[in-house]
């Protein structure tokens, strides 16, 4: 996977994907505003949603062992797991323990994040995906590029191609004629859906939300697709990020509400399906959650980079990236994509590969992510904060343990223009010789700029230089006595 | 009241008759101003690239230049977001990191007392009609350190609505980032550029004769971005349309 700038200088430059992806956060970005503005305590609520999860974080390890009571009280099953190797060792092992090769999934960034769908292909299961878009993205072989909308890259006409052509090495084929008329092709998802939600045993989940005092999950969605894998197999299996635990079942109320508004932008999503453990003759009779750190304790571990913890992946974020608006999901190499991928990812997996060190700097700063984040995640802090561990390295948490990492490669001649104009910046009689300088020689300054500074006037005219700077103008207008300020009044 | 002008490095370098403008306009609004020579950068590009570091010493420059002032006035929402927002995050983790309160108490010097230009004529000088006059057609786009980090909201809006003769066009998708953002520009060209296209598209095809910033680093790159489209649409800075008075367009 290339770093950021790279995967991006290709997207931008394809047309159709730029289209697709400007026609739908475009769309979603301003019914979402509308949502939020119906709502007056709209700010309370994301002050209350920051609060809770930031008590949370701060007790995490009293809440998950008050849940892992509460599940095994109700009949579930808990598992720790480190990392994604552990994860998906464990899911495949209880999947083998049924004498099951298939299994029907829920839409579920967790098991994205920790490539479960691969895992469990190599061990010879085949997981199938049931959410309409991530089933479009399995079909046509691909990547999810959106959060909420994993086949946001795909229009209409794209996804009629991939039921036609994908569908019957799935399962049932595609009716006849297929159009590229949505109500034709929701139903022809349903037909092959509905075959696997009625055959198979073994479901795998995610979770938006887990409730410590009574061990209780939360699915939110839109299809009623997740209700189906959630109650009609034998065995449930829910794999779940250790962030997304709230303490009690009250709290769900603040959730609630700022979820699918930033999220859908509706008012309530139409199916939210809670489970807890298991209940005789309803629903799954086993029930195994399997509990995901991957990176995460590490995350608390940063105060600054903790509050990423928070996010409820609504992806509100990245319907209003203008990154990832011309960037698209795939170039951030990773499961989270847009703003939040930016953050989280680095913080995940370290900073030490050539694409996570590039993500932090995968943003302009505009702070239009902080503005609409439900849950208050100061983003460009957070981005900042970041930048910094790349280029100077520093104290971080590696699997719980406190280290010194060093600066990541290639930032050695940045490192020293930076030393430069700083000593340039804090010398103010240097700064003026430079820009002297600068004036005198305008008439010779290149229209192209060479070295990094070609990335600049390659796409945009270079400002002139002008005769004289503010200081100098200054001085020759004011005299030296006007350099110390004068007393004044209005 | 002792008011210094912050005239920041980009428009001491590039854009000296911003500053310029807004010497005009503040001593025609009655306010003596003072440029104390010992300024320089407030060091966002250092700190918004990650040198943390060597952002501290300007931090410290910037406290000292300005302590015998009151107000300290800056035609840039960006580096006034830039001290505002940062220069607390700068002091307290360097306290954090066991070397003192120095920077700490530099920074809570310097806060209270930067005011963006905008802000500075609708919040302490109280006015809105500052006596202009631009005979032209104008859009503005909203530059994203003073719309989010700094919150100027209507303020320069409202101020150029009062100015005689100028013709306030909307821009569409006006609080969208332009693709500036620093070493951002550089170190992400093709979507800088995109972002810059699309703002540029937006701008020509708003009819507008020039398209009026708060900020002269956000100009620099719709400028150059206009300049290459081969549009003819002006990027102006608000003090020198506040600046302009009739016989004395800037």
């Amino acid at each position: 996977m290339p770093a950021f700038p790279a995967a991006a200088d290709a997207s931008t430059r394809n047309t159709q994907l730029r289209a697709n992806l400007r026609h739908a956060t475009h769309t979603i970005r301003a019914k979402r505003a509308t949502a939020v503005a119906e709502l007056d305590d709209w700010s309370s609520l994301r002050a209350a949603g920051a609060a809770i999860k930031d008590r949370t974080l701060r007790h995490l390890d009293q809440y998950l062992e008050q849940l892992e009571r509460a599940v095994t009280a109700a009949g579930g099953h808990v598992h720790w797991a480190a990392d994604a190797d552990e994860a998906n060792r464990i899911v495949t092992e209880l999947v083998r323990a049924t004498g099951e090769r298939e299994v029907v999934k829920v839409k579920s960034m967790a098991t994205q994040e920790i490539g479960l769908n691969g895992a469990l292909a190599t061990a010879g299961i085949t997981a199938y995906e049931t959410d309409l878009a991530e089933l479009i993205v399995q079909l046509g072989d691909d990547l999810p590029s959106h959060i909420l909308v994993p086949a946001i890259h795909r229009n209409r006409g794209e996804i009629r191609d991939i039921f036609a052509e994908r569908m019957a090495e799935w399962g049932r084929p595609a009716p006849e004629g297929l159009t590229d008329a949505p109500a034709d092709l929701a139903e022809a998802a349903r037909l092959h859906l509905r075959e696997k939600f009625l055959n198979a045993k073994v479901g795998i989940s995610g979770a938006n939300f887990m409730v410590a005092e009574t061990g209780t999950l939360v699915v939110v969605e839109s299809e009623g697709n997740g209700r189906m894998c959630l109650t009609l197999p034998e065995t449930l299996i829910s794999v779940v990020g250790i962030e997304k635990i709230v303490p009690s079942f009250q709290d769900l109320e603040v959730f609630l509400q700022l979820l699918p508004r930033s999220s859908t932008a509706e008012r309530m999503n139409p199916y939210t399906s809670t489970w807890t453990g298991t209940t005789d003759a309803d629903g799954p009779r086993t029930f195994h959650l399997v509990l995901l750190d991957n990176g995460r304790t590490d995350t608390l571990a940063d105060t600054v980079g903790r509050q990423a913890l928070r996010c409820i992946r609504c992806s509100a974020c990245l319907n209003v990236c203008p990154v990832y608006e011309r960037a698209g999901g795939h170039a951030y190499g990773s499961a989270y994509p847009g703003p939040i991928g930016a953050i989280l990812t680095p913080q995940l997996r370290g900073v030490q590969s050539e694409l996570d060190a590039s993500l932090p700097y995968a943003s302009s700063l505009c702070g239009a992510c902080y503005e609409v984040c439900p849950v208050a995640i100061d983003i460009p802090e957070i981005l900042v904060h970041l930048r910094e561990r790349v280029v100077e390295g520093g104290p971080v948490s590696v699997r719980g343990t406190r280290t010194v990492i060093k600066p990541a490669k290639g930032h050695a001649a940045e490192r020293a223009a930076m030393r430069a104009a700083r000593w340039a910046l804090d010398h103010p009689r240097v700064l003026r010789t430079g820009q002297r300088l600068a004036s005198r020689t305008r008439r010779f300054h290149p229209r192209r700029l060479p070295g990094p500074g070609r990335a600049w006037s390659d796409t945009r005219e270079l400002p002139k230089v002008p005769e004289e700077s503010f200081r100098d103008w200054w001085r020759r207008t004011r005299g030296e006595s006007g350099t110390e300020g004068r007393k004044t009044t209005t | 009241m002792r008011v210094a002008l912050f005239i920041t490095c980009v428009n001491d370098t590039l854009y000296p008759q911003t500053g310029q403008a807004v010497v005009t306009l503040l001593e025609r609004l009655g306010v003596e101003v003072g440029f104390p020579e010992g300024q320089s950068c407030c060091g966002q590009p250092q700190f918004n690239t990650g040198y943390r570091h060597e952002t501290e010493p300007l931090v410290r420059r910037y406290a000292a230049a300005f302590r015998d002032y009151d107000y300290v006035v800056a035609p840039s929402g960006s580096c006034a977001a830039m001290v505002r927002d940062n220069y607390p995050r700068i002091g307290a983790k360097a306290a954090a990191e066991g070397r003192g309160q120095e920077l700490a108490d530099a920074a809570a010097e310097a806060v209270p007392k930067t005011y963006e230009l905008t802000e500075f004529l609708t919040d302490v000088l109280k006015v809105t009609d500052v006596g202009a006059y631009y005979p032209h057609t104008v859009t503005y786009h909203p530059t994203c350190h003073g719309l989010r980090m700094l919150g100027l909201g209507d303020r320069p809006r409202s101020l150029l609505a009062a100015v005689k003769g100028l013709n306030l066009v909307e821009l569409p998708g006006a609080d969208e980032c332009c693709g500036f953002g620093g070493t951002f520009a550089v170190k992400n060209a093709a979507v800088s550029a995109a972002m810059g296209a699309d703002k540029a598209r937006n701008i020509t095809a708003t009819g507008a004769e020039a398209v009026c910033t708060v900020d002269n680093s956000c100009q620099m790159h719709i400028g150059g971005t206009l300049a290459r489209q081969g549009s003819t649409v002006r990027p102006v800075h608000i003090a020198e349309i506040l600046a302009s008075t009739e016989g004395n367009v800037w």
